[in-house]
């Protein structure tokens, strides 16, 4: 079962410097009458990104000439908080983000991303107080996520470990569908079902 | 002797399947409830990979989140929310899965009808594709949301792979004081704890107060454990619990409900017991809770002032601060009590059973909403909604000028049409205040039933107390 997978990534990195962005605003309820994961892209960030016009914002964040093309998201802490909608992971997938860097997450957007090969890295106060200068600084600036070896590669910082369980690592980089592995425990799901009758 | 346990160790211990060192554990999912927003992709998985669903009889389904709260039949909705309910309904049908369709008689929010059936037991594991399954551990479950990789994983396996979550003992001492309620004490600890603390652990709310409120004020209160940035929040099962069970249709019967009750007994956490943290808050200094901003911790008493943003230590909370009254077009410093409002909504997985809208209606009986106001009371499921009406709870809200509606989630989320427009306010007895939640460009004030329906008759953010007190008196 082949998934998204992930290994080593460089880009640059779109800023959005908030705390506590519920997944309401990553991608609004009025987006969710889908019964596919296709075509997420246009809802993410909505209530920021549009004009009451339905124009495109042209100072918000994420509509800035310099973030286009990042596959790097930076956010603050308690990123994805809220609702357990993974519209919000299909979303910023869909609109080409590939790692989202944070001083925190919440735990059900956490679960989510990492089931869709979104990698979520959680950094320290001072490291991302220093990486939100730079890239704000100087845009352009690239950081490599390289997921084996389980660092970030910032210019002047150096490498910078984060901390992934270990299971999620594989799936990430062997493009597992963690399903498989339930789908093979299953003679031990049905023995504790006899056993718990 | 074995170690003393806590209620959250004993429910999680007895259900892995497999723990395997590198990997995540195996947690067998004895209930898992489903609605039509976060599952047609999982649907679509299974059928993608060829399988089937394991366990359908574990399973429930129910319409809520996008469904008409006027009456009126599927056949005739159209558009995308309508496409999504067929799906569900279809999904259903062709993997054997019972459902709680639109216009049946115990349709209604999940997380309503759930515990309303008898589905929700003590010491189960239960799962949805919603974040306020929390609202289920006030029975001594271990529920939690899960995305829609996950409701596919339980779909196929009826189990789920979960990394073992901290305990976080939460002790309400003392009593609430009068017209305080179920919902101001779970506001008042989000705004003191903050909207993460939670995150990474399970909480167990104990204590006097606790133990003080019945089952439907008890799902109140672990419904926003979420809020709090929670992955459960649960409550010990006592005799309050088991006499809200006895006799509904899917709680055990006879003997078995002998044999229930002797495994329920041992669920609460051992003397002793350890959990990884604690927080402590006293219950007879809370006031009537309203939130003032953009997350459900901006939340004062309703007799207190708009924070300033200078108060407070770093700078990200200071533009926090300033970005959500910029959004809510509030002053730091000014009072929320006899702020102008537009809409009340009654509703939601937090605050729309029948304890729910009685309060309102005490205070609502007689009254007149103000001019101008739009209130809309909706019932959190059907059978809410027949039992409400069998009480003339209807021609209270109706005589008063509020519209009395059919269940599901309604302006809660602002899928089925029932919205806020651009700008107005709204005190909502839901559960989130965030950015356009109710309606795109909408402003949400959080609260309790009675701060709800007493803001509804004066127009104005106001204590419900007094009003209270008075009608008490009589
Ligand atoms: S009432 Fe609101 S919070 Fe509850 S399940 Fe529905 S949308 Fe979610």
């Amino acid at each position: 079962m082949k998934r998204v997978q992930f290994n080593r990534l460089t880009s640059h990195v779109a800023p959005l410097l908030m705390d506590d962005v519920d997944t309401d605003q990553i991608i609004p309820a009025r987006y969710l009458k889908v019964t596919d994961k296709q075509g997420l892209g246009e809802g993410l960030f909505a209530e920021w990104r549009y004009d009451r016009q339905g124009n495109t914002d042209p100072e918000f964040a994420l509509n800035l000439s310099q973030a286009q093309g990042a596959e790097i998201l930076l956010v603050g802490r308690n990123f994805g908080c809220g609702s357990s909608r993974e519209h919000a992971v299909w979303a910023l997938l869909a609109k080409g983000i590939r790692v989202v860097i944070a001083q925190s997450f919440a735990d059900i957007f956490r679960g989510n991303a990492l089931k869709n090969g979104l990698l979520v890295v959680q950094i320290g106060q001072s490291v991302h107080a220093k990486l939100a200068e730079m890239v704000v600084a100087a845009p352009s600036t690239e950081v490599t996520v390289d997921l084996a070896s389980q660092e970030l590669l910032i210019p002047d910082l150096g490498g910078v470990q984060f901390a992934i369980d270990e299971f999620s690592k594989r799936c990430l980089i062997e493009g597992l569908d963690s399903l498989g592995y339930l789908l093979s425990a299953e003679t031990h799901i049905r023995k504790y079902e006899a056993s718990h009758e | 002797m074995s170690s003393p346990k806590t209620l959250f160790e004993k429910v999680w211990e007895d259900h892995i399947v497999l723990q395997e060192t590198g990997s995540p554990a195996i947690l067998y999912v004895d209930l898992h409830l489903v609605h039509e927003v976060t599952s047609p992709q999982a649907f679509a998985g299974l059928e993608q990979k060829g399988l089937s669903v394991s366990r359908p009889e574990r399973t429930v389904a129910t319409m809520d989140h996008s469904t008409p709260t006027l009456p009126g039949s599927l056949a005739e909705l159209d558009g995308a929310g309508a496409a999504q309910l067929r799906r569900l309904e279809q999904n259903c049908a062709r993997h054997g899965i019972p459902l709680y369709p639109w216009g049946d008689a115990q349709q209604g929010i999940v997380h309503v009808i759930g515990p309303e059936l008898g589905l929700t037991q003590p010491g189960m594991t239960i799962v949805c594709g919603d974040s306020h399954t929390s609202t289920h551990g006030a029975f001594g479950a271990l529920a939690f949301g899960i995305g829609t990789s996950e409701v596919e994983h339980v779909l196929a396996t009826q189990s789920l792979l979960q990394h073992r979550p901290k305990t976080f003992e939460i002790s309400i001492d003392g009593r609430l004081p009068f017209g305080v309620t179920a919902k101001d004490l779970i506001l008042a600890l989000i705004a003191e704890m903050g909207i993460d603390a939670g995150t990474g652990h399970v909480f167990e709310y104990r204590g006097e107060a606790i133990r003080a409120l019945d089952m439907e004020a008890r799902m109140t209160v672990c419904n926003m454990s979420i809020e709090a940035g929670a992955r459960a929040g649960m409550i010990a099962p006592d005799e309050t619990t088991f006499e809200y069970l006895a006799g509904r249709r899917f709680a055990p019967k006879g003997r078995d409900w002998d044999r229930a009750l002797e495994r329920w007994r041992d669920l609460p956490s051992d003397a002793g017991a350890n959990f990884d943290r604690r927080f402590t808050l006293d219950a007879s200094r809370l006031s009537p809770m309203i939130t003032y901003g953009t997350n459900p911790g901006m939340g004062i008493a309703i007799d207190g002032v708009v924070p300033e943003p200078e108060s407070l230590p770093a700078s990200e909370e200071r533009q926090a601060l300033q970005k959500a009254l910029e959004y809510m077009q509030l002053e730091p410093g000014q009072p929320l009590e006899g702020q102008p409002i537009d809409v009340v909504f009654i509703g939601s997985c937090t605050n729309a059973r029948l304890s729910d809208l009685r309060l309102a209606a005490e205070l609502l009986e007689g009254e007149r909403i103000a001019e101008g106001i739009r209130m809309l009371v909706v019932p959190g499921s059907e059978s809410v909604r027949n039992r409400a009406e069998a009480e003339g709870l209807d021609t209270v809200f109706l005589a008063a000028g509020a519209e009395w509606r059919r269940a599901g989630c309604s302006m809660c989320l602002a899928m089925n049409g029932d919205r806020l427009g651009r700008g107005e306010y709204a005190v909502s007895t839901t559960n989130r205040n965030f950015q356009g939640r109710q309606g795109p460009g909408g402003r949400t004030f959080l609260a309790s039933p009675l701060t709800a329906a007493a803001s509804a008759i004066s127009g104005k953010i106001s204590d419900p107390r007094p009003l209270l007190a008075r009608r008490r008196a009589r």
